[in-house]
């Protein structure tokens, strides 16, 4: 019970401290990429260490902002609705391993909150509850461009949940089971003797669905029609001080679970090629044994490599890419993801028929 | 088919974006190490600490030009003020007793607020004593007053 009460600490810890790093690094990478320094000012007893203190500045310029809800909003929906999409995006990394399991005596914790049966069930469905935060924060503002915003928001998080849902069938077909845990440990089997069984290697054409499909998910540019800050005006039009910086930590939240999940279930979780509990085992015969402790530090380092190289390449697409338009978006979503992901499913059905791998 | 095309697209796009990031951020860190002097990585100029060169015929702002003792070069000949379409200069004349030169200016403000950076003030200006120039442009203020620049001001170098 106390460990399983320090874990979900550990991992909420985590969530929030890497959602505040992401803020700080979408600053600094855009300025990198536009040949700009970024925002490097905010300072304590005059250290600026690369503007990291800048998510503290912001957070209490928005604690300390008025807390404003207009007069003609619904008061209660119109309050709960950031907690709702803050709350459904940072719910599922209760469910993702951070490492193997650790051993200690002769306990053995695993570096996961709650191992669930229906993992990756949970996680889509969180996903989809997400929607709830935004189309309440559209409706209950009593505006016309949230209300508007809010059901752009709906049409599109609806459209990209069923691609989404194709090429987590394509990933079930593969690993044949919807435990996180496990999907992840049999991500570390090899074929043909040396190539790791990745889910990019498996599943190459539902990575593509996944990964278009879960930047949509995300909210932001290419796919941020529903915000759409300078010029369509979104759902969070009414929303001001934490309230709104709710809305903007989602949208950082949901980059980072994106990330997240594109490493257990794409590129092997926390493994390492060829790293075994008891230390590594090359495919042409050379082995080094390591302790236990040395193999959960490797495996959560990774699992670290892998998030950070993921959320950063989530940030360049995001500073790289223009906006859809509306009919291009719903092109995308129900005239090309879908039939892909379906012909990958009757791909991978086909392969795995024939070949035993 | 066209959103094949668009993907090869978009994989372009992300080698541009991750060339500049890649590039920039080798400068950035080399510059940090004082490794690196020049200016690749960055075009941001650190304002306060780090000021930009500017050229020495630009024409800002107002500066009063002295002679070889130090008194104003102004005659108070009210040339200035008269040419002035915004009506920002304010002189008051003074007599010397002695010098052949009779005027001079006892006080002189340009009221920075109103001032519209014309430059008549300069073309018609018989003594060649009211000049613009690069030499002073932290001007900004809290209030109004702060803005009516005087005498000492406009001549201090």
């Amino acid at each position: 019970m106390v460990i399983v009460l320090i874990k979900s600490l550990v991992a909420i810890g985590w969530l929030l401290l890497f959602t505040v790093l992401l803020t700080w690094a979408e600053r600094k990478e855009s300025a990198v990429i536009q040949d700009r320094l970024g925002a490097n000012r905010a300072d304590i007893l005059g250290i600026r260490l690369f503007g990291l203190f800048q998510p503290i500045a912001d957070a209490i310029k928005m604690i300390f902002k008025e807390d404003f809800s207009p007069p003609f909003s619904r008061k209660f929906f119109y309050t709960i609705a950031p907690f709702l999409s803050f709350f459904f995006a940072s719910i599922s990394i209760i469910t993702i391993p951070f490492g193997s399991p650790i051993k200690i005596g002769n306990q053995e914790i695993s570096l996961q909150v709650v191992d669930l049966d229906v993992g990756i069930l949970f996680i889509l469905s969180m996903a989809a509850m997400g929607i709830w935060g935004v189309i309440l924060g559209g409706w209950s503002s009593n505006n016309k461009y949230g209300l508007l915003g809010g059901m752009r928001a709906t049409a599109q998080l609806i459209s990209y949940e069923i691609p989404l849902a194709i090429s987590y069938v394509g990933l079930l077909m593969v690993f044949t089971s919807l435990k996180i845990s496990e999907i992840v440990s049999r991500q570390g089997e090899l074929m043909f003797g040396f190539l790791p069984k990745w889910g990019i290697f498996l599943q190459p054409i539902g990575f593509i669905v996944f990964l278009i499909s879960a930047i949509a998910e995300t909210k932001r540019i290419p796919f941020d029609l529903p915000e759409g800050e300078s010029e369509i005006i979104g759902f969070f039009t009414e929303y001001s001080g934490m309230k709104f910086g709710m809305f903007m930590l989602t949208d950082f939240i949901e980059t980072l679970m994106v990330s997240v999940l594109i490493t257990t279930f794409f590129f092997g979780g926390y493994g390492v090629p060829y790293l075994y509990s008891d230390g590594f085992h090359f495919p042409w015969g050379s082995s080094i044994s390591l302790p236990n402790w040395v193999v959960v530090i490797l495996h959560v380092i990774s699992f670290h490599i892998k998030v950070v190289f993921w959320a950063w390449f989530l940030l360049l697409v995001r500073w790289t890419l223009p906006r859809f338009r509306y009919d291009q978006l719903m092109d995308l979503g129900w005239k090309f993801l879908i039939p892909l992901g379906v012909l990958n499913l009757i791909i991978t059905g086909f392969v795995f028929s024939m070949v035993k791998i | 088919m066209k959103v094949i095309g668009y993907f090869f697209e978009i994989i372009k796009g992300l080698s541009i974006t991750a060339k500049h990031f890649f590039v920039n951020l080798f400068y950035n860190a080399l510059r940090f190490y004082g490794l690196y002097k020049g200016e690749k990585g960055s075009v941001t100029i650190q304002y306060p600490e780090q000021r930009k060169t500017l050229s020495p015929r630009l024409r800002a702002m107002h500066r009063l030009l002295r002679r070889e003792d130090g008194s104003p070069r102004c005659v108070a000949c009210f040339l200035c003020a008269t040419v002035c379409p915004s009506e920002c200069i304010k002189i008051v004349a003074g007599e010397y007793p002695d010098k052949p030169i009779q005027k001079y200016p006892i006080s002189f403000e340009i009221d920075i607020g109103k001032c519209c950076w014309c430059g008549f003030c300069v073309e018609a200006c018989p003594e060649d004593a009211i000049r613009m120039d690069n030499h002073y442009l932290d001007f900004t203020s809290y209030t109004r007053k702060e803005l009516i620049l005087d005498l000492k001001k406009l001549m201090e170098k």
